[in-house]
């Protein structure tokens, strides 16, 4: 049996695909929304740093470490506690997460420096190098220790934003807060944005300029390795919902998107945002119509926008370039009252 | 050396050398995690199907480890050859980027012939490849991104709507659905009779391609400015290579899959640049290295029962390159500290072989012992310092410790290296305050440093050059290897040689 285009891709159902999410379906679909807009927000923010210090992949690097780390802590959680149980479970999970997160995001840093400072392997070849070392490691201890691991191959390639409603949810002072993984995002997001504004001066000193950020007396190497935990720890957070690849185009297409049609960094990180909330809103539905993985369709709306964008500035600038060529014809030619006297 | 003076100078201890090693012990044990965990799953399968498992594969008798063996060869051939390309010319993750942009054409070239036909899926990929390098140099040239950004874009967008497409396959009703989600992680027990061939044909193109235009490659590798103005096509030798790059890439798909294939381009490579700096053994060794780690790989996932054959490779592959980053031989971090070592070692025993000449010329060599005391004194050091050099004199043959006073005498091996160190010195100083007109106060320094390398050749040169001066620019006496010393006291007053005054 041969299918068909029409049964490759369903037809589109207005109410189901534009109505639905908004009106029935909102208890899940909202969270889903939510979570989309939180990750994409934290990640872009993150990642415009990532840009501006033309390391977006670095990102790349630290999301595929993030696996062995979590995948590490994880089993030494369940042999040190272990069975799973259900008191303090949301916590530990945060916990343990995080610190596989952050020891691999450093591993990651320091073997890239190691590699390429102590032999003659140029950075490029060992950032590849050491991911994919790190990351073969990971999906060795996932397959073999898949009872003690709760994380799957899938997991890591798509992401389950979808499963994002069913999970437990966060109850606090007998309020119900919503499913954990979102409060947990919600929380990296806040922090993530509160601190880019918080340090907003030293980052943006520091990446555009190490040797003045070390005269003016901020630690340059220093918040290199902050950042670099910090976006472990985004990408943790990130890591179940859109999993480990899907996560670089987070990190990467809100900011150069942005780039491409400001260049103040106050408008770009305004700008991210925006992007942030089209593209999730917009990758949804695409999910429901066409019913597939709703992170990689988030992204692929994403990277339409950016299309979208270079296009706009390709057009602009041979418009310009059309404009800047007549007018200089037009100038060249003397003319009667504007010769020299 | 076990001297306690080696632990007496915090600053060595504290130097990078030490400092490295700790981390590779770090990168070590991650490196370690995975065999010992694999030996732990193979405790759980019992030993008896573990040497089972290995002989079928080791004899061979099996149609699919055949292929799955020959395959892993082939690809990791193809892989590490075109890799040595992309790791000389930086473009390391241009091949991740690469590698992650085919899973759209793998998915749209599943979805055409609704089977796994290597050649649909392969069709569809290398245009996928194609295009994802494409839109690199597009974003790069028409906007201000960077490569980095543009790279990234590439790599996730692609790969997104790859998963897209993967997802909405999986969902059709058709039975033929299964084996695409192999392309993820790669089984190298899914390779068939069909891949195989294909597989060889990319191997069989790839070589034929490097030798015919190895050339046209190399300089367009190391020096494309050169190599346009000598009229090499070089935008087209940078699309051949990508297109070879696809090829290899999509080939090795079914067996490492689209995460981790990139590794297979880089690891090899990267290795082979560390053990050699020739490129065309270069290249041998990647496709050697490449062809090692594909096959213990598979060889390494035959023996588990579900373990994905990509990881496997590329941890082989991680683990050769460890150990060429440790041990290679010019480049290795271990045999570059180790010649540090020996060298640094050689230069302080030398430096108390002058110490000593130096004890026994201020007494006009009456007497011929030089007592640790004195040794101490002169270096500034403690007393089991000057023991501890002492001993590694006696043990390099340059001296022997006097059994009832303990005094060091100077062996004529020792005397002669002393001679010859202490006439470098004073010949090198002569040379700098003559010729290139320095002031003798400012000398010194350099010759401790020139003393201990210049070579035999050059010293005959300088002692031509100075008319075969005997003092040095302080008044002291510039010694002769061969000549017993009756060195009276020295003529702080004697005039330079001739032909070289101001």
């Amino acid at each position: 049996m041969i299918p068909t285009l029409a049964q490759f891709i369903p037809p589109f159902d207005v109410r189901s695909v534009l109505v639905d999410p908004w009106t029935t379906d909102f208890d899940s679909k909202g969270w889903i929304v939510l979570m989309g807009f939180l990750t994409s927000v934290a990640c872009g923010w993150v990642g415009q740093h990532l840009l501006l210090r033309r390391m977006a992949l670095m990102g790349d690097a630290i999301s595929h470490s993030v696996l062995p780390g979590l995948a590490t802590a994880f089993l030494v959680a369940s042999f040190l506690f272990g069975g799973r149980d259900d008191a303090g479970h949301a916590a530990r999970d945060s916990s343990v997460m995080l610190v596989g997160a952050i020891a691999a995001g450093w591993l990651t840093t320091l073997l890239i420096g190691l590699i390429h400072r102590h032999s003659r392997v140029k950075q490029d070849a060992a950032i590849g190098i050491v991911f994919a070392t790190l990351f073969a490691i990971g999906v060795v201890l996932i397959t073999l220790f898949a009872d003690h691991v709760d994380l799957d191959a899938d997991c890591v390639l798509y992401g389950e934003i979808g499963f994002v409603p069913f999970q437990q949810t966060l109850q606090l002072f007998g309020f119900e807060l919503g499913p954990v993984p979102v409060a947990r995002m919600a929380v990296v997001t806040i922090l993530t944005v509160a601190g880019t504004l918080a340090f907003y001066k030293e980052l943006v000193i520091s990446s555009f300029d190490a040797g003045l950020a070390t005269s003016l007396g901020i630690p340059a190497p220093t918040v290199h390795f902050l950042l670099m935990g910090w976006l472990a720890i985004v990408i943790v957070s990130a890591f179940e919902s859109v999993g480990a690849i899907l996560v670089i185009a987070m990190l990467i297409v809100p900011g150069a998107t942005a780039s491409l049609i400001a260049s103040r960094l106050p408008t770009l990180f305004a700008l991210i945002v925006l992007h942030s909330a089209i593209s999730t809103v917009a990758g949804l539905h695409l999910a429901l119509w066409l019913d597939c993985s709703i992170a990689g369709a988030m992204v692929v709306s994403g990277c339409i926008l950016f299309t979208f964008a270079w296009t706009a500035t390709v057009i602009r600038r041979a418009r310009d370039h059309r404009h800047a060529t007549l007018h200089s014809a037009s100038t060249d030619t003397p003319s009667p009252a504007s010769g020299p006297v | 050396m076990n001297c306690p003076s080696l632990t007496a100078e915090p600053w060595r201890l504290r130097s990078h050398p030490w400092f490295t090693a700790l981390l590779l012990l770090l990168f070590l044990l991650a490196l370690a995690f995975a065999p010992s965990a694999e030996a732990a799953k193979i405790g759980e399968l019992s030993v008896n199907s573990v040497r089972t498992q290995a002989l079928r594969f080791l004899s061979l008798q099996d149609p699919a480890v055949r292929y799955a063996l020959a395959g892993s060869v082939l690809l990791g051939i193809s892989c590490g050859l075109l890799g040595a390309f992309l790791v000389v010319r930086r473009l390391a993750l241009v091949g991740d980027a690469l590698s992650h942009a085919v899973l759209p054409g793998v998915a749209a070239g599943f979805l055409w012939s609704q089977t796994k036909d290597p050649v649909a899926i392969f069709i569809g990929a290398v245009i996928a490849g194609l295009l994802g390098t494409l839109v690199v140099e597009g974003i790069k040239q028409t906007t201000r991104l960077k490569e980095d950004a543009a790279l990234g874009l590439v790599l996730a967008g692609f790969y997104a709507v790859g998963i897209c497409l993967v997802t909405m396959i999986q969902r059709l009703p058709t039975g033929a659905k299964s084996g695409i989600d192999k392309f993820l992680f790669g089984q190298a027990a899914a390779i068939g009779p069909g891949d195989l061939k294909l597989m060889a044909a990319v191997a069989f193109v790839a070589i034929a391609t490097v030798l015919a235009f190895y050339k046209e490659l190399l300089v367009a590798s190391f020096d494309p400015a050169f190599a346009r103005s000598a009229g090499f096509p070089v935008r087209a030798i940078h699309y051949a290579l990508m297109l070879l790059l696809a090829f290899a890439v999509v080939s090795a798909l079914q067996a490492v899959g689209v995460v981790l294939v990139s590794a297979m381009l880089i690891t090899p490579a990267a290795a082979a640049y560390l053990l050699t700096d020739r490129m065309h053994r270069m290249l041998l060794l990647a496709a050697g290295i490449g062809l090692v780690s594909g096959a213990l790989g598979c060889f390494l996932s035959f023996l588990g029962s579900n373990l994905p054959t990509g990881p496997l490779m590329v941890l082989s592959g991680s683990t050769l390159f460890a150990g060429a980053f440790l041990f290679a031989p010019r480049h290795g971090v271990v045999t570059r500290w180790w010649l540090h070592r020996s060298r640094s070692g050689r230069i302080r025993r030398e430096n108390t072989l002058k110490t000593v000449y130096r004890i026994l010329e201020d007494r006009q060599f009456h007497g011929d012992g030089v007592t640790f005391r004195e040794l101490a004194e002169r270096r500034r050091e403690t007393m089991e310092d000057a023991e501890c050099q002492a001993r590694e004199l006696v043990r390099h043959n340059f001296a022997s410790l006097h059994s009832v006073d303990r005094t060091i005498l100077l062996t004529p091996d020792g005397r002669q290296r002393a001679v010859e160190l202490v006439r470098n010195h004073r010949l090198w100083e002569l040379y700098l305050t003559h010729a290139a007109h320095i002031p003798a106060d400012h000398v010194h320094e350099d010759a401790e440093r020139i003393e201990h390398v210049l070579g035999e050749d050059v010293v005959r040169e300088l002692e031509r050059r100075l008319n075969y001066a005997d003092t040095d620019p302080h008044g002291r006496p510039i010694p002769t290897p061969n000549a017993v010393h009756a060195a009276g006291p020295s003529e702080p007053d004697r005039r330079p040689p001739a032909g070289y005054g101001r």
